[in-house]
């Protein structure tokens, strides 16, 4: 089909491969020391690196019309609003209290 | 070639509502990739649930995850990275007409689904064993901090969420294995191939994440 202008070859796939088993090394290696909170932002970093060689080369992304890549993008723009917010909302709250200690709230409706 | 063939119905693949093959492979890749988008955030409402309750119970989260084996996980994601390798091969073997070598990527492909879900299988049977079960039918003894049963719920909604990906993916690659023996796809038409070949690298992109943030918490 028309893609054939830029193929990506076998050897790309295999290098690719190999630096995703590389990289999945590496996240288990760093999950092994304390870097405290940096841990999970170590963690999703190379995920994201991952992510983003399976998207451009195994998908094909790079050489892609780029409306496939807007997309993506767009979706992963709105999953990161949705988990912002999320987190945004509950950070700024007071902590989740089981049922029985919420009755105390002042605007509690006691029926009379 | 295909320039010269713009009268539609020359192509046995062509649709009539098309103009060219080409426009039609655009179509569905453009409607592929939406698809893919609404899995991102099925699977997104899962992984945002995840951070917001292991925000608030980091210790149970960390205890509880000590309960799963890290080897298997790991050599399940270098499973699942080959299994995606191997269908990009079979898409590649397609597009230049060798059909042998694209049904032998595809049966690879299923190979390496199977053997995921095989240790899969291993992880779910030794956590039912020792009762780590999602929600009320959480029942380990000797767990230290409260709590702990969460980190499960999220674990099999997560891990068997994906899971039925595989096996979807598992029936949409032995479809691909029987139309490509059949002969429907060639260079000039693959699109199949080529979109089930997204939706696998998908599947294998959302277990790319689900592997440290389950396994490897800090």
């Amino acid at each position: 089909m028309q893609a054939k202008a830029h193929e990506t070859s076998p050897k790309t796939y295999v290098k690719v491969l190999l630096t995703l088993m590389m990289l999945t090394v590496t996240t288990v290696l760093a999950a092994s020391f304390d870097f405290g909170s940096a841990n999970v932002v170590i963690a999703l970093v190379i995920a994201t690196i991952k992510a983003s060689l399976v998207a451009m080369f195994f998908m094909h992304l790079l050489h892609d019309k780029p409306i496939n890549s807007i997309i993506l993008v767009s979706g992963l723009v709105f999953l990161s609003i949705f988990l912002m917010l999320t987190l945004l909302d509950a950070d700024t709250r007071p902590d989740i209290q089981p049922a029985a200690s919420s009755v105390a709230a002042p605007a509690s409706p006691t029926p009379k | 070639m295909s320039d010269q063939v713009v009268a539609a119905g020359h192509e046995p693949y062509l649709q009539h509502h098309f103009a060219k093959p080409e426009q039609q492979a655009d179509a569905s890749k453009i409607g592929m990739w939406l698809f893919l988008v609404t899995e991102i955030l099925l699977f997104g409402g899962l992984f945002v649930g995840f951070a917001l309750m292991q925000s608030r119970h980091p210790l149970a989260f960390l205890e509880a995850h000590k309960q799963l084996d890290k080897t298997l996980g790991f050599i399940n994601t270098l499973v699942l990275l080959t299994s995606s390798f191997t269908m990009v091969m079979a898409v590649h073997s397609v597009r230049h007409d060798r059909r042998r070598q694209a049904i032998a990527f595809l049966a690879l492909t299923l190979v390496f689904a199977g053997a995921f879900l095989g240790v899969k299988y291993i992880e779910y049977a030794h956590k039912f064993h020792e009762g780590l079960l999602p929600g009320r039918f959480y029942s380990h003894p000797g767990d230290t901090v409260p709590g702990q049963f969460m980190f499960f719920s999220f674990y099999f909604m997560m891990t068997g969420l994906h899971g039925f990906h595989i096996i979807a993916g598992m029936v949409l690659i032995a479809w691909l294995i029987r139309r490509t023996a059949r002969g429907d796809f060639s260079a000039q038409y693959y699109t199949p191939v080529d979109l089930v070949g997204l939706y696998w690298h998908l599947v294998d992109m959302i277990w790319i994440y689900l592997f440290p943030l389950l396994y490897l918490i800090r």
